[in-house]
């Protein structure tokens, strides 16, 4: 089996999706740059992006993140802020009971987008 | 071999999803992800049966209406398809009253020539002429309302509602669309507490909701926060007031957010005085209507004081003709027209 069926598939992003996009919203680290955004749009990409850290169906390509990122670049996005939501997400996890090894699976896969996220 | 049946057409899906079928004959239906995730590629089903797979991760409203993701749906019988917002039909209604509710605001009843289905909080499409339209959201219910009931401000310049305000009488007849919208009450979880935000006639839908809730039996609390910045911005206060009297679970509260407060009025923001009241919104309803950055400041602020973001349901009333939308030529056929402006102009 693979990471996504082993974390529990489309019913655990639905489950994870509030707890960390709220986490976010909430860490003073990186909710500027957050703020006015459509919200609606945002949970689906905050799903989308669930989706493709658990090992689940996507087709998003690192183009589309460095598209998705390069206004938040210029306002600063860097490592630092990659990693709080990193460590947002591994909460997030935790709380839902998700096993530690699968919680540095999902932070692995995480890992792999952080060049095209920060446009290097 | 199940067909699926778009604009007129049909089509054999061999084993297509519904959106490869169309696009492989050259429609132009938004897609992004394809892999059930963006929810741009969202249609609606007007006959035969939808797939369950199709509506994964939809809202209920969404799913009560039909919408399905084109991209995550196999056809497994015939299937007639429209594009989310199309309007797909059009009746005339005659206007059988206009009703002063405050200085800007008529409430002008139409009776459909023959019967739309809609539910309370969706929004029609009015129209002028064959190119000029505008959204208004329905504040009747259904089952307790023979007219179509709508709430309509008078814009300086507005072009509809100018016309509407000027021309308009008992006994005119216009064109109207078929209901539009995710904002509405659902039946079926009747113990859930419901927290209802609007501004100026984003009363209209929330009237509609409150009625239909009660009318539905609902159990849970019902707290409705109208807003305007003047008090005499704030209208059908008797009637709440009234309906507030009648059922214990149903709270009303005026808020006016310059100047003081005054005789049965609050001084704030309807978001302001909802969550002084309401900290935490945890397995909360929320429906939010009106000006657009009120709705998306709600949207962020009760998702944040706990609300499931499934479970909250907004209507923006967007401005026609700002600049981030394209000028105010709604084609007839309307299949360009998105859906945006409730109520405005």
């Amino acid at each position: 089996m693979g990471l996504y069926e082993d974390i529990g598939g489309a019913a655990a992003v639905d489950a994870a999706v509030d707890i960390f996009y709220r986490k976010v919203l909430k860490d003073e680290r990186i909710s500027r740059f957050f703020k006015g955004v459509d919200m609606g749009k945002q949970a689906a990409k905050q799903k989308a992006f669930l989706t493709m850290a658990f090992g689940g169906p996507n087709k998003y390509t690192g183009l589309d993140m460095r598209k998705g990122h390069a206004h938040l670049v210029e306002q600063g996005l860097n490592d630092s802020h990659f990693d709080a939501v990193v460590e947002d997400l591994g909460a997030t996890l935790k709380e839902l009971k998700v096993p530690d090894h699968l919680i540095a699976k999902v932070a692995a896969v995480a890992e792999t987008t952080r060049k095209d996220v920060l446009g290097r | 071999m199940p067909r699926v049946v778009f604009q007129g057409s049909s089509y054999e899906a061999a084993g297509q999803s519904v959106l490869d079928c169309l696009t492989a004959r050259g429609h132009s239906v938004p897609n992004s992800c394809r892999v059930g995730v963006c929810q741009s590629c969202l249609m609606r089903a007007i006959r035969g049966a939808i797939p369950e797979k199709a509506q994964t991760g939809l809202t209920p409203t969404m799913k009560a209406r039909g919408l399905f993701l084109a991209c995550q749906c196999f056809p497994t019988e015939d299937f007639e398809v429209a594009l989310a917002d199309d309007v797909i039909r059009r009746v005339e209604a005659r206007v059988s009253a206009i009703e002063r509710l405050n200085d800007e605001i008529r409430a002008v009843r139409l009776r459909p020539s023959s019967p739309i289905e809609y539910r309370s909080g969706q929004f029609l499409r009015l129209f002028k002429d064959a190119r000029t339209s505008r959204n208004y959201s329905l504040a009747s219910v259904p089952s307790l309302d023979d007219d179509l009931i709508l709430h309509v401000r008078r814009f300086s310049g507005g072009l509809v509602s100018g016309w509407i305000f000027e021309q308009l009488e008992p006994g005119s007849v216009v064109m109207i669309s078929e209901a539009f919208g995710d904002c509405f009450y659902l039946t079926g979880r009747p113990r859930q507490d419901i927290l209802l935000l609007g501004t100026g006639c984003g009363l209209a839908p929330l009237y509609g909701i409150t009625r239909d809730a009660l009318n539905s039996g609902h159990r849970g609390r019902i707290r409705l926060y109208h807003g305007s910045r003047e008090a005499g911005g704030l209208y059908l206060t008797e009637q709440l007031r009234q309906i507030a009297a009648a059922h214990s679970n149903f709270q009303y509260r005026q808020c006016v957010s310059e100047g003081p407060p005054g005789e049965g009025h609050c001084s704030g923001t309807p978001l302001e005085l909802a969550l002084k009241d309401n900290p935490d919104l945890g397995g909360w309803r929320v429906y939010l209507c009106g000006n657009p950055q009120m709705v998306d400041a709600a949207r962020m602020e009760t998702f944040l004081a706990g609300a499931a973001s499934s479970e909250i349901f907004a209507d923006p009333f967007l401005p026609t003709g700002t600049p981030s939308t394209p000028p105010p030529q709604i084609d007839a056929s309307a299949s360009t027209a998105r859906k945006t402006s409730s109520s405005a102009t």
